[in-house]
């Protein structure tokens, strides 16, 4: 061995000379860069797709994890939506009835609706004669034929008053109520807001609930998604190896997953709308049989079209971060060593 | 164009790998890395590829500053450098053209561009013909030449080998030698690690010798 030469001295052989011309660092273009990426984002989200359709059952087992935690809230949503949709024909019941006495006469009636319409607070007020409330009573009831069978009309006249803002606080309903009730052709005053107050409350519980409930099956969404983007990072490890040391960005070898998480998503989000569309198909028929019944028009409302794209894109979305937490926790421990 | 500067490097186990290193390599130089296992070559080349710090010291390659990069910038500095390795490091799951064209997609080629330049680098190192083939079957002289493939495609001015001829025959180990030096012969630097000395011998290039992580040797094989 030859002694040690700390100095930094070429020696013995001379090193050839210089040739810049050789290694030409490779440029490309601004424009075709952009056509690369775009390029690469397409085959990306191509090839992670294709690699779930290579593992059917184990991508259908996630997708299908992912599309009843999607539904169960999106079922809990329907519902809702749809008692509401019953609630708003009662919805106009947050008015007064103002019974009035048996036998007073039209005229009268009349009368008194002027009076009280110039009321300030009272928006407006409509009369129903007894008349009127029978035909009603027959067409919505149902009971046409006993109506029909009866000596007399049993209905008083109503006045339905709808008050304005001004009436419609707690104090102002209640004065707007006492005056009401001391008119002598007055028999009764029911205020009917009471029950549709607390129609509305449930309503608005049950809103809170469903949210909650969504907002807990999208953290299963994350996890799962997470969990299995996790083990394919695993399985792909040699591979995020090679393509960082020959320089991939985080960008790049991060895509892969990303395209995956969000295809979980979408996936999951469309089985979920298939589910949803089975299932009200089975349901329509019975209810619209049973609101017959009731001789309701009340059919069935299903997601409409705008809510089922949401529905998949919040899916999609879901597991897209499912995915960015599972590749941020576990991409970064990948490291050439 | 690599330039070390009092460079050392502890690992957080305490074990000192490299202690004052100092040598620099010319553009368009073929370096050869020698000393036995556990010497520092590992480290050393490690410390080019940006795949570990030095704890004191710098490291200069074609003129930055390794300590100045930040982690964003590793990847891009790492498209500079080729890297070949011992174990080949190829991709099963797909042909020795997507193994070959892996550095040019990540560095946003074009398709067309991709093609003509794996094809090109194919040619060279004589494997044109396989390219549709899984590397799996390829022989390991020849996964050895799809890595060199791999690591010259983009025309890096710096070429690392770790041990590149560590599990083939002599004559196969020529073969990849007479590589190394056509593409040094075209100007690109390169440093390989071989504790090979017949090759050293035969290569007649100046060697490096690295014993417990200082250089105690600078020259032609002695």
């Amino acid at each position: 061995m030859k002694p040690v030469r700390p100095n930094r001295n070429r020696n013995d052989q001379t090193p050839p000379p210089a040739r810049p011309q050789g290694a030409v660092q490779s440029k490309s273009r601004l424009g075709d860069r952009f056509d690369a990426w775009m390029g690469h984002h397409s085959t990306t989200a191509i090839d992670s797709l294709l690699r779930l359709l290579r593992t059917p059952l184990q991508s259908l087992m996630t997708w299908l994890v992912v599309a009843i935690a999607v539904a169960l809230p999106a079922v809990l949503y329907i519902a809702l939506a749809n008692i509401q949709n019953i609630g708003y024909s009662w919805q106009d019941s947050s008015q007064i009835s103002v019974f009035l006495n048996k036998k007073v006469p039209d005229n009268q009636a009349e009368a008194l609706r002027q009076r009280w319409a110039e009321r300030t607070d009272i928006a407006a007020i409509t009369y129903v004669s007894p008349a009127a409330a029978l035909e009603e009573f027959k067409t919505a009831s149902g009971l046409g034929q006993i109506v029909d069978s009866l000596d007399e009309n049993p209905l008083p006249g109503v006045l339905l008053v709808q008050p304005s803002l001004s009436g419609s606080t707690p104090a102002g309903l209640e004065a707007l109520e006492k005056v009401l009730r001391d008119e002598a052709l007055v028999a009764d005053v029911r205020i009917d807001m009471q029950w549709v107050k607390r129609l509305h409350q449930f309503m608005a519980v049950a809103q809170h609930v469903v949210t909650a409930l969504a907002a807990l099956l999208a953290l299963g969404v994350l996890l799962v998604v997470g969990n299995t983007i996790r083990l394919a990072i695993e399985n792909r490890r040699d591979e995020i190896l090679v393509v960082k040391l020959v320089g991939g960005t985080n960008a790049y070898v991060r895509r892969p997953f990303l395209y995956t998480g969000l295809w979980y998503g979408l996936g999951g989000g469309l089985i979920a709308l298939v589910l949803l569309t089975i299932g009200l198909y089975w349901l329509a028929g019975p209810v619209a049989q049973l609101a017959d019944l009731y001789q309701s028009s009340f059919r069935l409302q299903g997601l409409g079209f705008i809510h089922s794209l949401q529905l998949v894109l919040l899916a999609g979305v879901t597991g897209l971060l499912g995915a960015w937490i599972a590749v941020g926790r576990h991409l970064s421990q990948i490291e050439p060593q | 164009m690599i330039r070390f500067d009092a460079v050392s490097k502890r690992y957080a186990s305490g074990h000192e790998a490299l202690t004052r290193v100092d040598f620099e390599v010319d553009r368009g130089e073929m370096v050869f890395l020698t000393g036995h296992s556990g010497a520092g070559k590992s480290t050393l080349m490690k410390l080019i590829m940006l795949m570990e710090r030095p704890t004191q010291g710098q490291v200069f390659v074609d003129g930055r500053n390794l300590n100045r990069l930040s982690s964003g910038q590793i990847p891009y500095y790492r498209r500079n450098v080729g890297v070949v390795f011992q174990n080949h490091q190829l991709l099963f799951d797909r042909s020795v053209f997507d193994n070959v064209a892996l550095p040019l997609q990540i560095a946003g080629n074009s398709p067309a561009e991709t093609g003509r330049r794996v094809r090109a680098a194919l040619d060279k190192v004589g494997l044109l013909d396989k390219e549709q083939h899984n590397p799996i079957m390829l022989s390991g002289g020849e996964q050895q030449r799809v890595g060199i493939a791999r690591a010259v495609v983009n025309k890096p001015s710096v070429l690392l080998a770790d041990e590149p001829t560590g599990n083939l025959d002599p004559e196969l180990s020529a073969e990849i030698m007479d590589l190394f030096r056509q593409f040094n012969e075209v100007g690109v630097t390169i440093m390989i690690a071989s504790h090979d000395v017949e090759l050293l011998k035969r290569m007649n290039k100046r060697v490096l010798g690295l014993s417990h992580g200082q250089i105690v040797h600078d020259g032609v094989v002695w």
